[in-house]
């Protein structure tokens, strides 16, 4: 399967999951809230051109708010985490294996360590940045630091599971394997 | 010249990030201001069509509580129908007709359109409500929606087919609404914790008010009629600092299990908006 279709069809999958079965789920606690949508944007290939990354991301944001009803509140939060993952990719990875010999992060391609802190930086910023929004409109601060310490926690479960579920195989690339 | 163009290819992807953040953040703006967004109608379409796919499998595994709440609020509403009421002297039967205008010379005023929920959410900080109805059906922004058990909240979009519904659990929404035994009016909000329990504000405390009080609509809101079901009072302990109550409100709608609800059209809404917008002449 090409690359572009197999993204094309995450990104249908992950705005559906995350409108139509995570948001669905009732709220156990006010601040405990399942967001998982954003992984699609750190999926993404490493060889992607920087402004295509954060057109995508912009697109894939914009279409996730007018699912769930405010246009522009998950818009920002993508276009930062895909804005700054160029940064923390070009940290974490090793100069002769960025972006030459597999197609998109994952344990295999990275390496478990610098592959959880990839996940960890971004998902904390994310949720940072959403609630910081929710945050400037209503709510105190309280809301703020619970919300994002305990959204992230059960983000990163999500993932773990998401990882543990649908195992991918770190495809290497033909032109250099 | 040459250097500026320079400078913008050389931060060329950061100028392209604050174009964005600043895009979706007037997105978000304008969208609490006015409830219209880009595409807003072109995309409610959309998703509508989207949930309605969703919600017809949803659907069958409600069809149960739905039927319970749709029976319930049918036998409710025979006990009310006044052919059912025996007066002493049985020659005489009162009767009600729901022509659009009566002898008498009385008006409809509410007008009730069903319309099917078909997507709906209760875990959002601000949460809305798609309903199967639109423009083409009728339905125009700032009508009040209620369901079989009582309020559900306030059209805020409509498309051909849809329409966008802002509901109680919001912190945009504001109903007027009061208690049913004493009539002291005030105001309902959500402070986005709990999805069954809202707050009622502005009650002073010279009003007394116990546990189980019925709150019902106010006759100040204008797009709900007076007497909608709101819930009961389920906390009432006064402010200090304030003088007021700070009354939490059960819910009596569940939004959790919302399947049909009722568009209220007020046939007087412009009218009234049209008179309360003319400047008031001072002799």
């Amino acid at each position: 399967m090409s690359t572009v279709l197999k993204n094309i069809i995450r990104f249908i999958v992950f705005i559906l999951v995350q409108a139509y079965i995570l948001d669905k789920i009732p709220p156990i606690q006010e601040y405990l809230k399942p967001i998982i949508y954003f992984l699609f944007i750190l999926w993404l290939p490493f060889n992607i051109s920087r402004p295509a990354l954060l057109l995508v991301a912009f697109v894939f944001g914009l279409c996730m708010d007018y699912f769930s009803g405010t246009p522009g509140l998950h818009a920002a939060p993508c276009v930062l985490i895909a804005y700054l993952r160029p940064f923390i990719l070009n940290i974490l990875l090793p100069r002769e294996i960025a972006g030459t010999s597999y197609v998109e992060p994952s344990i295999r391609s990275m390496g478990f360590t610098p592959y959880s802190v990839y996940i960890l930086i971004l998902t904390f910023v994310h949720h940072a940045y959403l609630v910081l929004i929710e945050w400037l409109q209503f709510g105190d601060f309280l809301f703020f630091i619970s919300k994002v310490a305990l959204s992230t926690a059960l983000s990163l479960v999500l993932i773990l599971i998401t990882e543990l579920l649908f195992y991918r195989k770190a495809k290497f690339k033909t032109n250099t394997a | 010249m040459r250097n500026i163009f320079l400078f913008i290819k050389k931060f060329f992807v950061f100028f392209l990030f604050l174009l964005l953040q600043v895009i979706s953040i007037s997105i978000l703006a304008t969208y609490n201001k006015t409830h219209q967004a880009l595409f807003s109608t072109a995309s409610n379409e959309v998703t509508g069509w989207v949930s309605q796919q969703y919600n017809d499998v949803e659907y069958y595994f409600r069809l149960k509580k739905t039927n319970e709440a749709l029976a319930m609020e049918n036998s409710r509403l025979r006990n009310i129908i006044t052919e059912k009421w025996d007066a002493p002297d049985t020659t005489k039967t009162a009767r009600l007709d729901s022509l659009i205008r009566d002898t008498l010379g009385r008006i409809r005023k509410f007008n009730f359109l069903p319309a099917k929920v078909v997507n709906n959410s209760v875990n959002q900080q601000n949460n809305y409500i798609t309903l199967f109805r639109g423009a083409k059906q009728g339905v125009n922004t700032n009508m009040a929606v209620c369901g079989p058990d009582g309020i559900v909240g306030r059209v805020v979009s409509v498309s051909d087919n849809y329409c966008v519904v802002m509901s109680i659990l919001n912190h945009y929404s504001k109903v007027s609404a009061m208690l049913l035994h004493s009539n002291y009016t005030g105001i309902i909000e959500w402070d986005g914790s709990n999805p069954a329990i809202a707050e009622l504000n502005g009650i002073p405390k010279s009003a007394k008010v116990k546990m189980g009080d019925t709150v019902i609509t106010s006759n100040l809101s204008g797009n709900f009629p007076q007497g909608i079901l709101v819930g009961t009072v389920s906390g009432n302990t006064i402010d200090p600092t304030t003088g007021f109550y700070d009354l939490k409100i059960k819910l009596a709608t569940n939004f959790y299990t919302l399947q049909f609800a009722y568009l209220i059209e007020n046939t007087m809404w412009t009218e009234q908006k049209q008179l309360e917008a003319k400047p008031v002449i001072n002799p």
